[in-house]
């Protein structure tokens, strides 16, 4: 999993970070999106889907990967 | 249930439809839209679409990819025209009917008008077709009357005088946003666009609108004086659209009336800006126009009807965006609710707010302050008594008092 977020769709609404506050968190002058890690462990994927779902401005994507030969 | 049936393919149709998907139910689905545009979102229409900031391809919700994945039968350009219950089918303008096991309504609401108001030059905004005519019009130039202060005409006007036009905006309530917000933060609104060059005509109701040739010429006040307008945007609130739903013996009255659940009648749900329902969390029943409301309720309409039997209960979220102020809140705003700063400073642009009703914190507010006011979320949340906002910090309660006609320079009158 992957996860991008828009920085100039965002709205500062802090849904991801109430969501899955261990991927996002907001900058502390406005409030847009700080995306804490771009690949989630796997037991955080459903909350940072639940975030991509819940975002009012649909500034937070999830590429679902498939897992490369050899990788964990 | 082989057949679901979605009616509306806004954000509340369209996240019906993923999450029937995402849930694993793999029938026939079926959505219907009466715009002929692919699900876009509305929030940006009043603000960077109307400016310009955002191409009109950038409000769309979803790919055409995105769209395919969802594996529905999509009715776009065509509204549903009636429902029969007992059938269990929906017609079309098209005249084609479809049948269903299960069925979703999601055709959200509709402007409203003002009597006599079919003029060039008069405009409303709820679509992006609305968004993209209205931007035509405000880059031709024109003195812009807009009629009604709630968020979309605030929105509407700022985005006008951004783009450097004179913008008068009417409104029956002494000061702006008061139905959702209060008065005090309402006066801080009418403070904000004033200090933008946007003139307010507050406390006077638009009586009727001017015209020459088929043309608006101008808006007539309750008080006989006339503001002359090139364009007039009618900001007058929405009522549901339920329209199509006349007769087929679901209840009305204010949307769609639903249980708990968001279920309308046996396998018929509603969701977003067209349902009515109890919301348990406040004991009250409320229908709500916000778009976080239109994600949530969608996903909670969609669960209801493969079975989950959950009441809905969300804390709603919605906020305004006007010049480079971010208004955001949480909660409900009962009118004659008290209201108390928590944080920060009205006077410096940046704070945030709570409201009590009946000894409970029933909602908060940050006036650019969004990572502060994601924290106080809780008090709502927890339904924090009152006594725990006020007793906190030095702050006297704020009094319920016409104080926006006091004199100038306005304070909020909570830091003394």
């Amino acid at each position: 999993m992957k996860v991008i977020v828009d920085q100039h769709k965002c709205v500062a609404s802090g849904q991801c970070v109430l969501t899955a506050p261990e991927v996002f968190d907001q900058r502390e002058e406005d409030g847009i999106v700080v995306l804490l890690t771009e690949t989630p462990p796997d037991h955080l994927m459903d909350d940072t889907r639940q975030a991509a779902i819940l975002c009012p401005a649909q500034a937070i994507w999830v590429a679902e990967q498939e897992k490369q030969e050899g990788e964990q | 249930m082989k057949r679901i049936v979605i009616v509306g393919v806004s954000a509340a149709g369209l996240t019906a439809a993923e999450t029937l998907r995402r849930r694993g139910w793999d029938g026939h689905l079926t959505l219907i839209g009466d715009e002929p545009h692919p699900p876009y979102d509305r929030p940006p229409l009043s603000k960077q679409i109307l400016t310009g900031d955002w191409p009109a391809e950038r409000a769309v919700l979803r790919s055409p990819q995105d769209l395919a994945r969802l594996e529905a039968d999509l009715h776009l350009g065509q509204p549903a025209t009636a429902l029969d219950v007992a059938g269990r089918r929906v017609h079309l303008g098209g005249g084609e009917s479809i049948g269903f096991d299960g069925l979703i309504i999601a055709t959200g609401v509709v402007p409203r008008r003002l009597p006599g108001s079919d003029l060039a030059g008069v405009h409303v905004l709820r679509t992006l077709d609305d968004a993209l005519a209205l931007r035509a019009a405000l880059l031709t130039g024109p003195r812009v009357v807009v009629v009604g202060a709630g968020f979309l005409g605030t929105e509407v006007a700022a985005a006008a005088r951004t783009m450097g036009l004179e913008v008068t905006v009417v409104e029956p309530e002494p000061v702006p946003v008061r139905r959702p917000f209060g008065e005090r933060i309402g006066a801080l609104v009418a403070d904000l666009h004033r200090a933008h060059g946007t003139r307010l005509r507050c406390g006077i109701p638009a009586r009727r609108l001017r015209s020459a040739g088929g043309r608006v010429t101008g808006v007539e006040l309750g008080d006989g004086t006339a503001l002359p307008a090139d364009l007039v945007v009618l900001a007058l609130g929405a009522t549901p659209a339920t329209g199509w739903l006349t007769g087929s013996g679901l209840r009305l009255a204010d949307g769609v009336v639903c249980d708990a659940c968001c279920r309308a009648a046996p396998g018929i749900y509603a969701a977003g800006d067209v349902a009515s329902w109890p919301n348990p969390h406040f004991g009250t029943r409320i229908r709500l126009e916000h778009r976080m409301n239109a994600t949530e309720q969608a996903i909670a309409a969609a669960g209801n009807l493969l079975g989950d039997a959950t009441p809905f209960a969300p804390v709603p979220y919605f906020w305004t965006d006007q010049y480079d102020t971010k208004i955001q809140a949480y909660g409900v705003f009962p009118p004659d609710a008290d209201l108390r700063v928590i944080s920060g400073d009205p006077s410096n642009g940046r704070f945030t707010a709570a409201y009590g009703h009946q000894g409970v914190v029933v909602g908060v507010l940050g006036w650019n302050a969004p990572r502060e006011l994601r924290t106080l979320r809780r008090l709502v949340v927890e339904r924090a008594r009152w006594t725990a906002v006020t007793d906190a910090g030095p702050c006297p309660p704020p009094t319920v008092d016409r104080w926006w006609q006091s004199t100038r320079p306005r304070t909020l009158g909570v830091h003394s």
